[in-house]
């Protein structure tokens, strides 16, 4: 009961992040992509702003033997840099320019996108699951 | 670039920090919106955070937008188009385990070299994407 409590704030307060970073606004995303053009770089400051509060807690993490509502910290375990994560990556960068949402802000922004959004949360939705059925079968 | 732009860029990524590490010192779990979208369907203890966590995110994204809808753009593209980078984000994101939230805040703040790249990556292509189609349709 209680992970699931720290689970509702985590993602309220990740919500509320997003839409006072300006991160649900795609043309400003786009803006702060545009570095040949208008460049508006002021959505570097939600990285740099969000590494700062996590990086000393996630130390602190990394000192204790079990988060507070689980058994275990669930570490990522893939290592190595690979043509998958950097052809992953470069994927997913043409989707975020091309429509100035990632997965956090087209999900928080949901009921604001109308259709258009809606569209992309499915065939994102879409493109996680099959992808991930298609590489656990290979 | 406003003042005001680079305020509020600071106070939620501030936010966005502490929401990662509430998902991580309360349920051990990463913040990465991407892995925890693909994964909501898996069976096993990891839904008790994942279902939970997209509940609210998603709602009070809504709640958000019924008080302050001045922070919510409009999508500047068709829909089509919509679709066809959802897909994108969704197999590429698949591909190269995270997005913005899952290597650039979480993957970054553990000093991971997989992250760095992909954080690069995903920088350059979205720049070169933007620097081709427009910043705006």
């Amino acid at each position: 009961m209680k992970a699931i409590v720290t689970a509702v704030i985590a993602g309220a307060v990740f919500a509320l992040g997003l839409a006072i970073s300006g991160m649900t606004d795609p043309a400003k995303v786009t803006g702060f992509l545009d570095v040949t053009g208008a460049w508006d770089p002021s959505l570097a400051f939600v990285m740099v702003a969000a590494i700062a509060v996590h990086l000393p807690l996630v130390r602190l993490a990394r000192q204790r033997k079990s988060p507070l509502f689980d058994r275990a910290f669930h570490w990522p375990t893939a290592h190595g840099i690979d043509a998958k994560l950097v052809g992953g990556a470069a994927i997913f960068g043409i989707g975020w320019g091309l429509s100035g949402y990632c997965p956090g802000p087209a999900l928080t922004s949901l009921a604001a996108g109308g259709l258009p959004l809606l569209a992309f949360v499915v065939a994102m939705l879409a493109g996680l699951l099959v992808t991930r059925a298609i590489a656990k079968t290979s | 670039m406003l003042l005001s732009s680079v305020f509020r860029a600071l106070a939620g990524g501030a936010l966005i920090g502490l929401a990662a590490s509430i998902a991580l010192l309360g349920n051990g779990r990463i913040a990465g919106i991407s892995g925890t979208l693909g994964r909501a369907f898996d069976t096993g203890d990891g839904r008790d955070f994942r279902v939970p966590f997209l509940i609210a995110l998603i709602s009070i994204g809504a709640l958000a937008y019924a008080v302050a809808p001045s922070a919510f753009g409009v999508p500047l593209r068709s829909t089509p188009t919509l679709a066809l980078a959802g897909l994108l984000v969704g197999v590429g994101t698949a591909l190269g385990n995270g997005c913005t939230s899952g290597h650039g805040v979480c993957g970054l703040s553990r000093l991971s070299p997989r992250s760095l790249v992909a954080v690069m990556t995903f920088m350059l292509t979205g720049g070169l994407t933007v620097a081709l189609v427009g910043a705006r349709a």
